[in-house]
């Protein structure tokens, strides 16, 4: 018995000295990496495709699935390596293990969509400090917490694309409510303060009388809708911008008494929105396309990872089939404007 | 002979206190008065047909996984893993319509709640066999299924599109008057309450749950109780899976998620002891409706998105500390008879 326990203490501080060792061994080839790349790129400019990791909000939303599959597509292109990671559930702290994983296997791009400007700040500095360039879409953390940021498009433009939508569908009179992610989702937040300025400064009539959260859950956002329009009664339309909502409000009202009374636009995508679009729970939406974003988020990455840019503003890079890109202010690069989807044009979208 | 001997013990009299004195009976006064608050702030929250529609739809489908609760929690156990059944079901629902075109729907029904019995059964039999306290193992295979869900959905998802309109519109379609999802629910609650009052193998389980050392002793099959139990809390589960599916329309890998932690809470919140051996679904029942109208109603009534978790936090407390109250106040009834009869 004592032998044994002797033999199992022993073969553990084993262990643990291999993996000491291998983790000191993978910290110094992972500096040559980085050295040989610096390398490379100042001399032929010969660029060495990049490994590069994907981590949206959550698996399991078709957004991400859309930019993820971009992104992908852009990886293969360049001839690097694709991953996709992510959490179950979108909450503050559910990527950063993930991110330390990223980190910990020397990829040379993490692309990130954070679920909060804050809670991740410390993993991805840590994963920059050991060479992993980091990108952020669709949704930014802090400036200092990453190299640069894929705007979607500017924050003025989908406030005012949404203000005009529901404007226009509501004739510009009338009750409107939010039906936003989570509190404190970054891009929401932004998004819904633009569009208070712009109805408080151009669209006197419309009053805009809640914001709800549906934590880009099905159900919540289903449930939220219900309440809306229950607190309400003299609501003339909803916007949610976010796709999970829109989906989840449109399944609602399209069974409601409300139908076609009560407006709903908002960030959707087509397959989701379809069926409501069809039956006329919905008149337009809009959004820009995901796909696109992935695509020039992994280029930007392996420009990063290739030492092709530095992230500073004025720097260009080429974007495969999206043309060229310049990074602005504070190392954000911006996609184009939202697009608007109805009945017209949805059959041309796939995603 | 005096009218004041014989008055307490008639028998009508004696169910009208006992119905006054039960727990379920707060509950469903607790309703009326959400209920009737909200409708005199806002008419509409019974009196229109959205209205009156979600005021018993909403709650039916927390109601069949909270009877499932409500059981296993009485044999003195407890089942974590019910909010990842409910998301794994969902999914089995809306793949089947996907890969099988022309399904019958009671297909997918029955489909639904043999996956929910399996996935119960591992639960019970781990629980049982194992003699693991039923927190742990639960924890486990909650974290377990739920990652096979996210594995097997991956980034798929299931949109309202992919599943045929006959199904979609369980979600809301009535009869008489009386969403069909409710319908369901209340069959499966009547014939549950039944069967743990009239049946022997439902009086068991309040003994197991009582002193399960006492009901082993006493020669109860503790371990086939147990695992019939899980068995039942899974398969109630599964078919709230199938309904969740046609109630939202789309499903995610996160579909139920959280919902175990909801259940526990209205079987609390319905009288059911966390420690076993009391309780009825009834209350569970009661507790579900309580619970998601009191989440309905707080909107209207005013109150902040942010402060509605909190009232339901105060509610479970509160229903903790009313059953603490109540069994000190028996304890101390019991002592002073007992010196009575000294």
């Amino acid at each position: 018995m004592f032998s044994f326990q002797h033999r199992a203490r022993r073969g553990l501080a084993l262990t643990a000295f291999a993996a000491g060792t291998a983790l000191a061994l993978s910290a110094c080839s992972g500096g040559d990496d980085a050295g040989s790349d610096g390398g490379d790129a100042g001399g032929g400019g010969s660029e060495e495709a990049a490994s590069i990791t994907f981590l949206p909000k959550s698996l399991g939303n078709p957004y991400f699935d859309t930019s993820n599959a971009g992104g992908a597509d852009a990886v293969e292109e360049l001839g690097g390596t694709f991953e996709e990671v992510g959490p179950s559930e979108a909450s503050p702290t559910s990527q950063v293990s993930f991110i330390e994983t990223a980190a910990q296997q020397g990829v040379d791009a993490l692309v990130v969509s954070a679920n909060d400007p804050e809670a991740i700040c410390d993993a991805l500095n840590e994963a920059r400090d050991v060479g992993v360039a980091v990108v952020t879409f669709d949704s930014d953390t802090n400036p200092e917490c990453r190299d640069l940021f894929v705007n979607q498009a500017t924050a003025e433009g989908i406030a005012q694309a949404q203000v005009d939508l529901i404007t226009e569908q509501i004739d510009d009179s009338g009750q409107i409510a939010i039906l936003s992610a989570s509190a404190n989702a970054t891009n929401q937040n932004a998004w819904i303060e633009l569009m208070e300025a712009e109805l408080d400064a151009n669209h006197p009539d419309v009053e805009l009388v809640e914001v709800a959260y549906g934590d880009d859950d099905d159900q919540t956002s289903f449930d939220k809708t219900a309440a809306l329009l229950q607190t309400y009664p003299e609501l003339e339309g909803i916007v949610s911008p976010t796709t999970v909502g829109i989906a989840a409000a449109a399944r609602y009202l399209s069974t409601s008494e409300y139908q076609g009374e009560v407006a709903l636009t908002g960030l959707g995508t087509p397959n989701q929105m379809r069926e409501y679009v069809e039956d006329g729970t919905v008149e337009a939406f809009a959004l820009w396309n995901p796909a696109d974003l992935g695509y020039l988020s992994a280029y930007a990455a392996n420009a990063l990872a290739t030492g092709e840019i530095s992230g500073e503003a004025g720097d260009t890079f080429e974007a495969g089939e999206l043309g060229s890109y310049e990074v602005d202010e504070e190392g954000t690069v911006l996609l184009g404007d939202p697009f608007v989807f109805d009945a017209d044009n949805i059959g041309d979208f796939d995603f | 002979m005096t009218t004041t001997a014989t008055t307490p013990t008639h028998p009508v009299l004696a169910g009208l206190g006992r119905l006054i004195r039960a727990r379920e009976t707060g509950i469903a006064i607790a309703i009326v008065a959400v209920v009737t608050l909200a409708t005199v702030l806002n008419p509409s929250f019974l009196f229109s047909n959205d209205g009156f529609r979600d005021l018993l739809l909403t709650p039916s489908l927390l109601m069949v996984v909270a009877i499932g609760q409500a059981i296993v929690i009485i044999t003195r156990n407890v089942d974590l893993s019910v909010g990842s059944v409910v998301g794994l079901t969902a999914y089995l629902t809306g793949t089947l319509f996907v890969q099988v075109p022309g399904l019958p729907i009671v297909v997918v029904f029955v489909a639904g709640i043999a996956l929910g019995a399996v996935l119960g059964l591992i639960n019970g039999a781990l629980v049982a066999f194992a003699k693991v306290p039923a927190l742990v193992i639960t924890l486990g295979t909650m974290y377990i299924y739920r990652g096979i869900n996210v594995a097997w959905t991956g980034s798929d998802r299931i949109n309202a599109s992919d599943m045929p309109a006959s199904f979609r519109g369980l979600g809301t379609d009535t009869v008489l008057g009386l969403p069909v999802l409710t319908l369901l629910a209340l069959v499966v609650l009547v014939y549950a309450a039944w069967h743990l009052r009239n049946l022997r193998s439902g009086r068991e389980l309040y003994a197991i749950g009582s002193d399960p050392a006492a009901a082993q002793l006493y020669g109860l099959r503790v371990t086939r109780r147990v695992l019939a139990a899980f068995v039942v809390s899974g398969s109630a589960a599964g078919l709230a899976g199938v309904l969740y599916a046609a109630r939202y329309g789309t499903v995610s890998s996160n579909a139920g998620f959280g919902w175990e932690l909801e259940a526990i809470g209205a079987a609390v919140i319905g009288g059911v002891a966390i420690f076993g051996g009391v309780g009825t679904v009834w209350g569970a029942a009661l507790g579900a409706f309580l619970l998601l109208t009191i989440n309905r109603a707080l909107p209207i009534i005013g109150v902040d998105d942010f402060w509605q978790r909190a009232v339901v936090g105060v509610l479970i407390i509160g229903a903790i500390v009313l059953d603490r109250i109540a069994a000190q106040r028996q304890h101390r009834r019991l002592v002073a008879q007992r010196e009575e009869t000294r």
